[in-house]
């Protein structure tokens, strides 16, 4: 893997729209992704993901890239993995009902790591309203073993800042990345900081220096990912889905099927360190912690506020990413309070690995909305208030 | 004077470790593979500077046993996956092996959409007339009235003309033969590999373990053969036939072959 930054791609100038803008969260994701040096999108129509496509059509061509508008979903997450084996930096964008048909092409892609990224501006069955009803679905969505990583921005500014994160995750660790946002922020517009391109740390894959007849597609120190080939210089590689050696012949062996999936798992479960990222407020001195991620932060650090007007000391424990699960931050807020509130949009489901993680040291309380509105902080101090009566 | 063991030259188009190929006795696949590399070798191309893509399926492994880089293994998605790699790296030669079912049940949307906007890609499709990996089920390729394990009464589907399904989409260059016409195979996809846009080079073939024994009652691929002979016959015979005599049978040729702007993206040249 090599590091550049920003002023090093080609147009960057036309790239990095540097200075303080007052923008959509959809064009901040966009405008993430092209300062991420993605240079091929594809994508079909859905709301309240439209402004993603609409902006890649317009902005991807100024900076040579490549804009697709599939015919459907599977044309989309297909043409990305093509995209990203040919070597460009892919992305596309959906929503949670679209999301239902990247399943096959994400696991595509978890299985022959091929960095991609996606945006699931998740939405309510049906209806274009805010939820986080799918982290699961993020998580658990394709057949076959995987982990995913899942980054969930709460802020047009993080819509910015975490897109570009996916994509150094999805290079450094050849896996597919998702970007979670949901209707509240990605339709919100509010202050955006571009920074200027120096500024911006980028992660390339890394490309083998063996020649063809020592190349192994698939071979990568334990916990790690392989270097990639570029294709159509003779290092005929297979990239199949049936189980492959390290050599990408298909053949079934219980022994290099158990080696290859070991690998691909291990590579994100034993890299949560760096690939977990968390932020806390208020923590230091809190009897109690909200743990929350996604747009639901803002209003429960403002609940958080209330709460200590009121006496009742609250902190806040933000998970940046929702997979890998930070266990190591929960885990030890758990061992400081004396109970957890998981603040989501859902009838109540990242609750679960919260309560998982904290494994009884403090009781966790599921604090829900689903309504298709984010929470207000008055209705999160309210649930406090009454729980800690 | 022993004989000299000579080897077939075009097995350096081939990885030797995957040899010998998994196709059943009799089937039209190897020979599908066998006419392709005579069209890479009169055509002088290397497949190490290509990109070969199978899905799922009989004909989705011919590319398996080729010395290139290829993607395989998801059903239906060639075309998908074509088109990212033809955006990022327009130079690149792609050739696609697909079965009928690949290409035209779980694969049709793709296949429809592609020919439209004129993909510079090559598409050999084997039809075999069912789905035959999984066992010899009814495909969009099954005569009427066909015996398969899914159709046990019969098939109660008309069956898709594909190259007639693909000029109507747009494809810029058609042609159908048969397993039993080495030389028009060999041909076409010398001219497929050569056009500048969609060639679709249908191959109608045998499967004498599926369709030959659930169909036309025989395991003998000689007689699936004589049947696909008389159910095809020369598109330049047509006007020579009654309608009757036309009734359930494909034609075979050359059907269109000519140059249109091929797909570069969504938008225009900026």
């Amino acid at each position: 893997m090599s590091i550049i930054r920003a002023n090093q791609l080609d147009a960057w100038e036309k790239c990095v729209d540097t200075g303080v803008h007052f923008m959509l969260g959809n064009y901040a994701l966009v405008e993430g992704a092209i300062s991420a040096g993605c240079n091929f999108f594809a994508g079909y129509p859905i709301t309240p993901a439209n402004e993603i496509s609409e902006r890649m059509s317009q902005r991807l061509p100024q900076v040579g890239g490549k804009f697709v508008q599939g015919e459907d979903e599977l044309c989309s997450v297909f043409a990305l993995a093509g995209a990203s084996l040919a070597g460009a930096k892919v992305m596309t964008a959906t929503a949670s009902a679209g999301f239902n048909y990247m399943q096959e092409g994400l696991g595509y892609c978890y299985t022959i790591e091929a960095p991609i990224v996606i945006a699931d501006v998740m939405r309510t069955r049906g209806d274009n309203f805010a939820t986080y009803a799918d982290v699961y679905q993020l998580r658990y969505g394709c057949s076959g073993d995987y982990e995913a990583i899942v980054v969930c921005p709460a802020s047009v500014q993080e819509l910015y800042d975490y897109t570009i994160w996916a994509f150094n995750l999805a290079e450094k660790y050849r896996n597919p990345v998702i970007v979670m946002s949901e209707a509240t922020i990605a339709l919100m517009r509010e202050r955006l900081e571009i920074p200027t391109a120096e500024k911006i740390e980028l992660f390339n894959r890394k490309y083998t220096t063996a020649a063809p007849a020592d190349y192994l597609p698939f071979g990568a120190p334990e916990n790690g990912c392989p270097d990639f080939a570029p294709l159509g210089k003779g290092y005929k590689t297979i990239y199949s889905l049936n189980p492959h050696n390290e050599k990408g012949g298909i053949d079934w062996d219980p022994d290099e099927f158990e080696r290859l999936y070991k690998r691909v798992c291990g590579k994100i479960r034993e890299n949560e360190d760096d690939i977990c990222r968390t932020e806390s407020f208020m923590m230091d001195d809190a009897e109690y912690a909200i743990v929350t991620y996604g747009s639901e932060t803002r209003p429960s650090i403002e609940a958080a506020q209330m709460a200590r007007e009121s006496g009742i000391k609250v902190g806040v424990l933000k998970l940046c990413n929702i997979w890998p699960v930070p266990e190591k931050a929960i885990r030890e807020v758990a061992g400081n309070v004396t109970k957890i509130f998981a603040v989501e949009m859902n009838m109540g489901r990242y609750v679960n690995e919260i309560t998982r993680v904290a494994g009884g040291k403090c009781p966790v309380v599921s604090v829900t909305k689903n309504r298709g509105q984010i929470h207000t902080s008055a209705e999160i101090f309210r649930a406090i208030r009454e729980e800690t009566k | 004077m022993g004989e000299e063991l000579k080897i077939n030259p075009l097995r350096k188009f081939l990885r030797k470790e995957k040899l010998p190929h998994f196709f059943c006795a009799g089937c039209g696949c190897g020979q599908v593979l066998n006419y392709y590399t005579q069209a890479l070798d009169a055509l002088n191309m290397d497949p190490e500077k290509m990109l070969h893509i199978g899905g799922v399926g009989c004909t989705a492994r011919i590319p398996i046993y080729l010395k290139t880089d290829m993607f395989h293994g998801v059903h239906g998605r060639t075309l998908a996956w074509a088109t990212g790699v033809k955006m990022t790296q327009p130079d690149l030669p792609v050739v696609i092996f697909a079965g009928d079912g690949d290409l035209v049940s779980i694969g049709g949307n793709h296949m429809i959409q592609s020919c439209r906007r004129n993909l510079d890609v090559t598409v050999v499709m084997v039809n075999n007339m069912n789905f035959a990996m999984t066992g010899g089920q009814v495909a969009p390729t099954t005569p009427e009235e066909s015996v398969t394990m899914t159709t046990p009464y019969g098939s109660g589907e008309p069956r898709f003309d594909v190259c007639r399904l693909a000029m109507a989409a747009g494809a810029s260059h058609v042609e159908r033969w048969t397993t039993a016409q080495p030389v028009q195979c060999k041909l076409a996809m010398e001219r497929a590999l050569q056009h500048k846009g969609f060639s679709l080079i249908e191959i109608v073939s045998q499967c004498p373990t599926h369709y030959g024994r659930y169909a036309l009652k025989t395991g003998d691929p000689v007689k699936v053969m004589n049947y696909i002979q008389s159910n095809t016959y020369a598109k330049e015979q047509s006007e020579r036939m009654t309608d009757e005599e036309k009734e359930g049978k494909l034609p075979l040729g050359m059907f269109i072959c000519e140059e249109k702007p091929v797909y570069a993206g969504t938008n225009m040249a900026f």
